[in-house]
């Protein structure tokens, strides 16, 4: 069974539909990258399935519905979010913000959580005292992933981690994203515009377009794909 | 010598009950982004309520520990009933209505208690320290040592807890807040909760000092004003220098500008607003608003 099975689902803002009839699947230890062009509805798949915005239809998560659930409950049941621009406290220390990413979790837990995470994210210990918005934007993005991970999710969603950040930064991130889902087994949905580095980490993905999802299969074929490659990888 | 020390150390102690008003002030302002206006009116409801315990048998230290916990839960249903419902209001519509609170709570006060100046003890016994050749009034020592002793709790509240942290990450991004689970109107209302306990505070100190009446928090509430301004209205660091610095100078501008005197004082808490606001608009320590566009 898919840890995150969704059916029919629409959603929007007010009265302006912007998903319509949605069907995905994501499986247990798997990531999952969600390709499209600006205005596909890439960010409102994602805010649709952890309750920041308004949705209809079936969402099914490690067995339970979580569609008519807050956003708030939807992080205690296990999805983490990790939204465009970062989703940090930009006024509170990294070590502040790693701390309150582990709000839901006994203090044990923290401590050993922060640990584990830091491994991946050296660059963050060295910065633990330092107001989260000094960092470079590489560095917010890594805050914002531990951030995440600190609520021990069992399905992490992740809105264009690559934007703002140069092609070699991004690639290690993606790269400690690989590392995260190898060791911690870690299952991923990534919105990517920069579709290369994230079909390079994946194992399937889908291509949404104008509120539809028009395309599915492996990450492989998917970078294989001749249409795929042309409209979303800039090969001609 | 003496007089200059004893100014200083009279300074601080109103410095201190400024500082209190202050940071309720910067409290709701930091976690709503809203200046409350009726802060002094509810702060003087609470002296009240003090006096009304005690008129009903109540010792006054027990009078003032439960005005302050019942002022607490005022603060926190002001913001569930009035200040949560606006938040998507325009910013000229919630501050309309927070006049009019302040106008409300006036009223009521006057009619409950009428508009006749009561006694309200001090909290604190009427001897004195001496230190060498230096004394100071029990009072100015207390309400120095009181607002102390609530600032390291407020501190230790804010930095080492978990809720105290939960707090200034709802405060300070909200968006982020509800992503780690925390429940962003539960923080808002205990905050608004807490500045109405501060205020309360600082209510029940100064009432002995200027007798209760429903106008008593008006030079308190101004000076408040000053040292929010004065610290940057989102700093509570800055409330309590800026309360404590306003305190200093006011009683020293008091006492050695002969033509100032006791009654033209609070044109020095207009002084310090206007000049901050012109000088440096963010205060000593407040943070330089940036906004990319």
């Amino acid at each position: 069974m898919s840890l995150l099975s969704i059916k029919g689902m629409r959603a929007g803002y007010g009265a302006r539909s912007v998903l319509h009839d949605i069907v995905l699947d994501v499986e247990e230890r798997q990531i999952q990258v969600v390709l499209g062009a600006n205005g596909a509805g890439k960010t409102t798949l994602l805010r649709a399935i952890s309750g920041t915005i308004a949705r209809e239809g079936a969402i099914v998560f490690d067995g339970a519905r979580i569609d008519h659930l807050s956003a708030r409950k939807i992080v205690a049941a296990g999805v983490a979010h990790v939204p465009q621009g970062r989703g940090t406290f930009a006024d509170l220390t990294v070590d502040e913000n790693i701390r309150l990413g582990a709000y839901l979790r006994t203090s044990a837990e923290a401590r050993q959580d922060r640990e584990r995470w830091l491994t991946f994210f050296p660059r963050l210990r060295e910065r633990l005292s330092q107001q989260a918005g000094s960092l470079s934007g590489g560095e917010q993005q890594m805050l914002a992933i531990t951030r995440a991970l600190m609520l021990r999710p069992r399905l992490l969603l992740l809105d264009e981690p690559s934007l703002g950040l140069a092609p070699i930064i991004t690639q290690g991130l993606f790269k400690t994203l690989a590392a995260i889902r190898e060791e911690a087994g870690m299952t991923m949905l990534i919105v990517e515009q920069s579709a290369n580095l994230a079909l390079d980490v994946a194992d399937s993905g889908v291509v949404l377009e104008s509120g539809e999802i028009v395309l599915r299969d492996s990450a492989q074929n998917l970078a294989g794909n001749d249409e795929v490659r042309r409209i979303y990888l800039g090969y001609e | 010598m003496n007089l200059f020390a004893s100014q200083i150390v009279d300074g601080l102690a109103d410095g201190a009950i400024y500082a209190s008003l202050a940071l309720a002030l910067v409290f709701s302002y930091r976690s709503t982004g809203i200046v409350n206006f009726a802060q002094g009116e509810m702060a003087m409801l609470s002296a009240y309520l003090v006096w009304q315990l005690m008129a009903w048998g109540m010792p006054l230290v027990p009078a003032a520990l439960v005005s302050i916990v019942i002022s607490f839960i005022a603060g926190a249903l002001l913001y569930a009933t009035i200040v949560k419902p606006l938040s998507h209001a325009s910013l000229l519509t919630v501050v309309s209505v927070l006049i009019g609170l302040y106008l409300a709570l006036n009223s009521l006060a006057g009619f409950l208690w009428t508009y006749t100046i009561k006694a309200l003890p001090s909290l604190f016994p009427k001897a004195h320290l001496q230190i060498g050749s230096f004394a100071v009034s029990a009072e100015t020592a207390g309400i120095i040592a009181v607002v102390g002793v609530v600032l390291l709790l407020l501190y230790l509240l804010f930095e080492t807890t978990k809720v105290g942290l939960a707090m200034r990450g709802a405060a300070s991004t909200p968006d982020s807040a509800i992503l780690v689970g925390v429940s962003v109107p539960v923080m808002l209302l205990i905050g608004w909760g807490i500045a109405a306990a501060l205020g309360a505070l600082s209510g029940i100190l100064v009432a002995p000092r200027v007798f209760l009446n429903p106008t008593m928090m008006f030079g308190v509430i101004i000076y408040a004003f000053a040292a929010a301004t004065l610290g940057g209205f989102d700093s509570v660091i800055g409330a309590v220098v800026g309360g404590l610095l306003v305190g200093v100078v006011e009683n020293l501008v008091g006492t050695y500008i002969p033509w100032i005197g006791p009654d033209l004082k609070i044109i020095v808490a207009l002084i310090l607003i206007f000049g901050t606001l012109l000088i440096k608009p963010d205060g000593l320590f407040g943070r330089r608003k940036v906004v990319r566009l």
